[in-house]
């Protein structure tokens, strides 16, 4: 056999029997729209970790963390810097939000701006940010597995053919069997990464410079500006780290898809324990820098960073190994993909089109036109995802400029009494619109400072403001007296 | 909602001044600790002590809610 026969069938062998145990798990329950979105809320410790586990470290960090350690340097460590402060965000903020989805049993991030706020209109409006912005973190995972095949089958198999593979195999995925599915996947995929991100981060520094330090010694005596900020960047320095820290560490709460599994949790106890717990998963991306750097230093001049990580294992080891790597890869990134196609049709469905268009729709209809939703979604994508020159680092600062922008409406009403529904509008829609124009017109970063950050502290200044001048409206105090509501979407 | 103790957030934000605002004053290469650059291995190290925080935190926190054992239904009309 030859070597990209080896590592494709390698990886086949383990997408499949992944999919098939998510697939088994999806079987064995009835599926609700409740069950199908939120896994009916009984979510223990260990699942509820695997699910916000699985979500968080995707194959952005497989292959984009060490891509910009390879063509950025230093700026990469921002990765290493919001990850662990998120959790301490989430530790605050997301049990409140679990314990008000209990009472209002709320399934996705509008159904809270709805009970919280009581305006189908800015619901609607957070669905549409919801649904565009979880866009590019889909084509993350796609470009991912997309750059995974490519490389597997020695360039045989072109990215689009890969890609297109791919997208057929997540929707079917998402199509049959729901949240429940997403997370015993990642009990295969977890494992997988850890131990595969562990091993080429020992061996291939080992093996091209006998260990970890003495590749370091060798970076920092030929190139040590690579290790600091702005690295091999012009301008990604000290204050784009601040804000880009800050931008994701307060955004990582905010991803419609992570605020929806707040809710499959079983306790407000079970999401704190997690949110104290999770910083330590991140040593494991400590490893993917030393396979970045090392790349760095025995294959520069890669034109796409995001290739090298698996461009110097293809070289170093054997076709199997690449194949294991592949295939952790794979599934790192179909779990995720799969968890945002799930959470931007449910959006569109529940949020968007059935307040706004069709108020009669049942809650099976619903269902069902999410199941429409997420073949189309998909098709979306990968068109999209086929034509994408970013990086995938940029993609996901990209997301994170729009879905940060909840960050304001979604504190404020849990800890400011006097904010108004009205003032959140307000700055959502001028931070949505200021993240946008800065970014679409290339002035990311805008003075050395991610423009993210700055549409986020406009949005922040103007519901602060406008809520002091029109204070409390009428539509949110009466979702708020009436905290006993059946449902929230009448 | 009820708003966390005064320690809990100043504990809270110690992970945020080590690992963020700080970043001029760690963002070197020298001294190297276990053979990696130092803002490497300082972000690694604040890695773990960001979860003993959040640890410690939780312990406020929790000794705080044990304590009083009435809040039904919280209703606040503003």
């Amino acid at each position: 056999m030859s070597p990209s026969a080896i590592a494709l069938a390698v990886i086949f062998i383990i997408v499949v029997s992944g999919s098939a145990l998510g697939f088994y798990a999806g079987t064995r329950h009835k599926m609700s729209l409740e069950q199908w979105t939120v896994g009916s809320r009984g979510f223990g410790p260990l699942l509820m970790w695997l699910l916000m586990a699985g979500e968080t470290y995707t194959t952005f960090s497989f292959l984009g963390a060490s891509g910009w350690a390879y063509s950025r340097g230093g700026p990469a460590l921002y990765i290493l810097g919001y990850l662990p402060l998120a959790s301490v965000i989430g530790y605050f903020i997301l049990p409140p939000v679990w314990e008000l989805g209990r009472r209002h049993r709320l399934q996705t991030q509008p159904d809270f701006f709805l009970a919280q706020y009581g305006n189908k209109y800015l619901a609607a409006f957070v669905a549409i940010v919801g649904v565009v912005f979880i866009i590019p973190y889909l084509l993350i995972q796609l470009i991912g597995l997309g750059i995974i095949v490519e490389i597997a089958s020695f360039d045989a198999i072109g990215r689009t053919q890969a890609m297109i593979v791919a997208v057929v195999l997540l929707g079917g995925f998402v199509f049959v069997s729901g949240i429940r599915a997403v997370a015993w996947v990642s009990v295969p995929k977890d494992i997988l990464m850890v131990v595969a991100s562990v091993t080429i981060g020992i061996a291939i520094p080992g093996i091209y410079f006998g260990g970890i330090g003495k590749m370091f010694a060798a970076l920092a005596g030929a190139h040590p500006a690579h290790l600091l900020m702005p690295g091999s960047t012009a301008n990604l320095g000290h204050s784009w780290y601040i804000s880009s820290v800050l931008l994701s560490g307060l955004g990582l709460s905010m991803w419609p898809h992570g605020f929806a599994a707040t809710f499959t949790a079983r306790s407000a106890e079970t999401i704190r324990r997690n949110t104290i717990v999770m910083p330590m998963y991140n040593l494991s991306l400590a490893f993917i820098f030393f396979a970045g750097f090392t790349a760095y230093l025995v294959i520069p001049g890669l034109s796409n960073g995001d290739l090298s990580m698996l461009t110097l294992v293809r070289q170093t080891f054997p076709a199997w190994m690449l194949g294991l790597l592949g295939g952790a890869g794979a599934l790192t990134a179909m779990v995720p993909a799969a968890v945002h196609i799930l959470t931007a049709s449910t959006l569109f469905s529940k949020n968007l089109y059935r307040p706004i268009f069709a108020p009669d729709m049942s809650d099976d209809q619903v269902a069902r036109l999410a199941r429409v939703v997420v073949v189309l979604l998909s098709l979306v994508s990968l068109i999209v995802a086929i034509y994408s020159t970013l990086s995938l680092v940029s993609l996901l600062l990209l997301g994170y400029a729009g879905v940060t922008q909840f960050f304001p409406g979604v504190v404020l009403s849990l800890f400011w009494k006097g904010v108004s529904m009205e003032g959140v509008f307000a700055g959502l829609v001028t931070g949505v619109a200021c993240a946008t124009v800065l970014i679409l017109g290339n002035h990311d970063p805008f003075h050395g400072i991610n423009a993210g950050f700055l549409a986020l502290c406009l949005n922040f200044g103007i519901a602060v403001l406008v809520s002091m001048v029109q204070p409390t409206t009428t539509g949110r105090s009466n979702a708020r007296l009436s905290g006993h509501m059946a449902r929230t979407d009448d | 909602m009820k708003k966390p103790s005064l320690w809990a957030i100043v504990i809270a934000s110690i992970p945020f001044c080590a690992m963020c605002f700080s970043v001029a004053a760690w963002d070197r290469v020298y001294p190297m600790v276990f053979g990696l650059p130092f803002n490497l291995f300082w972000l690694l190290l604040w890695i773990v002590l960001t979860s003993v925080c959040m640890w410690i935190v939780h312990r406020i926190e929790s000794a705080r809610t044990a304590k009083p054992a009435n809040h039904p239904g919280e209703r606040n009309p503003s």
